[in-house]
């Protein structure tokens, strides 16, 4: 067993290899709080107003919405642009063959988007648009190159131009910098998009925080079961030697 | 006579219901110095349940239709009452599965529970663990995300690989050129009724002949030797209820405290239960940059990846691939050694079974990632290993340097 045990403890060192790096800038934190009901409710009414109009949310009903601590009227109110019951999904009316036409892609369901790409990501992603005049619709991205999406929250955030910097044989980008500024602040918009995918984390798995409220009372349940048959198999084991 | 006795009488008359219970619980003499490794069996057969009644409450609303399974398995997570439970459950059980079985069997290799008389019970438990593979890799298709139908894609091809008829073979597996909603209903007939049919079938012969024979023990001896002249019961044994039945109920609730944590608290298991890009639905004309099976199937990948192409076909790598899981049917006829058990077997077997697990670990861990030449040389190393182990048993095991094996089991 010793033997088994230094081998396995070799196992350790497999990692170590570091086969598998996969390349990509690096991602910025996202600042996700799904308690922070204020949060959510402002990160649902930028995507209904900037992403509902292109992406759709087909998995997602409006009144799940009442989660977030909003009233079924409220959201009828600030919400509900593109249906006419809460009980409806977050479609969009845009083809996907108009889509297709004028994207060069048809823009992805957003339902579970926080799940298959991640927060972080969306947060950098969302943050990283650049000016670049080669693409046909302007816009570019770090974290996204060549993406068929415009910069949607461009009058927000303003224009950004590509700082770069020289690595090895090819330039490559190393910061972006503010060239027209918008609306808001960069600290501004930084806080929008955090709002936004808080939002659209809580969006990938509405029942989550549920999930976890639940799953404290099913480990506590089997704990205080533990010691009862703990006990229980030690009364009957007493004699067995 | 009480009620309840006339009513067993009337029963036991036409059933043997009684003799059964006595058999199977009562009456079956289990050695009283089953350890910590003697759980998973029990929680093997747990998770078989679960998976049953969990699958059956998901095909009520799930939905095997290419254009519609997508969304379907978002329903259940939305829409249904405790769907997302019951789905978590499964896709969490899966795995889960395929923890308590490779435990199992890993208990099996230690106290060499494979060896004479019980070598049927090997052979239906590998039978099991080779349906179990079908079973889950059928289930993964299902909820139609990328790697669900790029991991279908990368396995029916390896079909394709086989000499002159690989191509129809492949075909005939997925029922269309490509895995298309064909694919998608006959995997959903088979992971529902054929292979839940089968499992059932293999566990329930599995049992018969582990009760036929008796349940081996972590000192490899055999309790039915030393049997008390009166009543003819082992000496070391304890009947299975009500000892293994309190005491599995313990080794249960520590199993559901780790079950529910993931359940609850990270279904995703850090994308090993639940991968990233299986939430983003099929699409036939967008290959994912990297392709990865499921952790359990890693260690046969790796064997698969590990082999060189050979004359312009992958076939060689596939039948490295199969042969590295048709070797473990022959196990008790490979192992010579004059003990059963880890505790009195010679240094050589340790050090071959330790390097064995390193190698099947770490043919784990390289097949989850991408293919370079440093992973590859070092799958090629631990493939080595893990045929070696079985190839050379013959030669290893019988001239290591055992223990004398004790008269009765010890504590």
């Amino acid at each position: 067993m010793k033997r088994l045990k230094n081998f396995l403890f070799l196992l350790a060192a497999v990692p170590v290899l570091a086969l598998g790096a996969e390349a990509g800038p690096p991602l910025d934190k996202a600042p996700v709080n799904l308690a922070d009901q204020e949060s959510l409710q402002r990160g649902a009414r930028i995507f209904v107003n900037y992403c509902l109009n292109c992406h759709s949310a087909s998995a997602m009903r409006y009144t799940r919405m009442q989660d977030l601590g909003l009233t079924e009227d409220q959201i009828k109110e600030n919400l509900m642009f593109a249906a006419e019951k809460p009980g409806e999904t977050m479609t969009v009316g845009m083809g996907k063959k108009d889509a297709k036409a004028w994207f060069g892609a048809t823009p992805p369901d957003l339902s579970v988007i926080a799940r298959s790409r991640g927060p972080d990501w969306l947060y950098t992603y969302l943050r990283s648009f650049y000016r670049d005049d080669s693409r046909p619709t302007g816009w570019n991205n770090v974290v996204f190159d060549k993406v068929g999406m415009p910069h949607v929250l461009w009058s927000l955030q303003g224009e950004m131009a590509p700082h770069f910097k020289k690595e090895g044989e090819h330039e490559v980008i190393d910061r972006l910098e503010l060239v027209k500024p918008g609306s808001v602040t960069l600290a501004e918009y930084d806080a929008m998009v955090g709002d936004l995918v808080n939002y659209l984390t809580w969006m990938g798995e509405p029942a989550q925080l549920e999930r976890k409220k639940l799953g404290l009372i099913v480990l506590a349940f089997l704990a205080i079961f533990f010691v009862v048959a703990y006990y229980l198999k030690k009364e009957f084991w007493k004699d067995i030697h | 006579m009480s009620a309840l006795q006339k009513v067993m009488g009337w029963v036991d008359d036409r059933f043997p219901l009684t003799a059964t219970y006595k058999a199977h619980l009562s009456e079956y003499y289990a050695p009283k110095n089953f350890n910590f490794w003697y759980f998973f069996g029990s929680l093997a057969l747990l998770v078989l349940v679960m998976q049953i009644v969990t699958g059956i409450f998901l095909t009520m609303n799930y939905k095997p239709d290419s254009e519609l399974a997508f969304a379907s398995v978002e329903y259940i997570m939305r829409d249904v009452d405790w769907g997302w439970l019951i789905r978590y459950m499964h896709s969490t059980g899966a795995s889960m599965f395929f923890v308590v079985v490779y435990l199992h069997m890993f208990r099996g290799l230690m106290y060499g529970s494979y060896r004479k008389p019980r070598e049927l019970i090997w052979i239906f438990g590998v039978l099991i663990y080779l349906a179990l593979m079908a079973e889950a890799f059928l289930g993964y298709l299902l909820p139609w995300g990328q790697m669900s139908f790029w991991g279908a894609q990368v396995i029916v091809n390896l079909f394709a690989a086989v000499p002159f008829i690989g191509d129809d073979l492949s075909i005939w597996i997925r029922g269309d050129y490509v895995i298309s909603d064909a694919t998608l209903n006959r995997f959903f007939a088979f992971h529902v009724i054929a292979l839940p049919l089968v499992l059932i079938a293999l566990v329930a012969v599995h049992l018969v002949a582990l009760h036929e024979v008796g349940s081996n023990n972590p000192d490899g001896v055999e309790i039915k030797k030393k049997k008390d002249p009166v009543t003819h019961i082992p000496l070391d044994g304890i009947p299975f209820h009500p000892y293994y039945t309190v005491k599995d109920i313990v080794g249960v609730i520590v199993f559901l405290m780790v079950f529910s944590a993931i359940v609850f608290f990270g279904p995703e298991m850090g994308g090993y239960f639940l991968e990233a890009n299986n939430f983003i639905p099929a699409d036939p004309l967008k290959t994912p940059p990297h392709i990865a099976p499921l952790w359990y199937f890693t260690p046969f990948y790796a064997i698969l990846r590990a082999v060189p192409p050979m004359f312009g076909s992958q076939f060689p790598g596939v039948v490295a691939m199969g042969l590295s899981i048709v070797l473990m049917f022959f196990l008790p006829w490979l192992d010579r050694g004059k003990v059963k058990s880890i505790r009195y077997r010679g240094p050589i077997y340790k050090i071959m079974l330790a390097l064995f697990i390193v190698s099947f670990v770490g043919l784990g861990y390289l097949g989850l990632l991408p293919s370079t030449p440093v992973a590859t040389l070092f799958a090629q190393g631990f493939s080595v290993i893990y045929f070696l182990f079985f190839l050379l048993m013959p030669w290893y095991t019988s001239i290591d340097k055992t223990k004398p094996e004790p008269e009765r089991v010890t504590g």
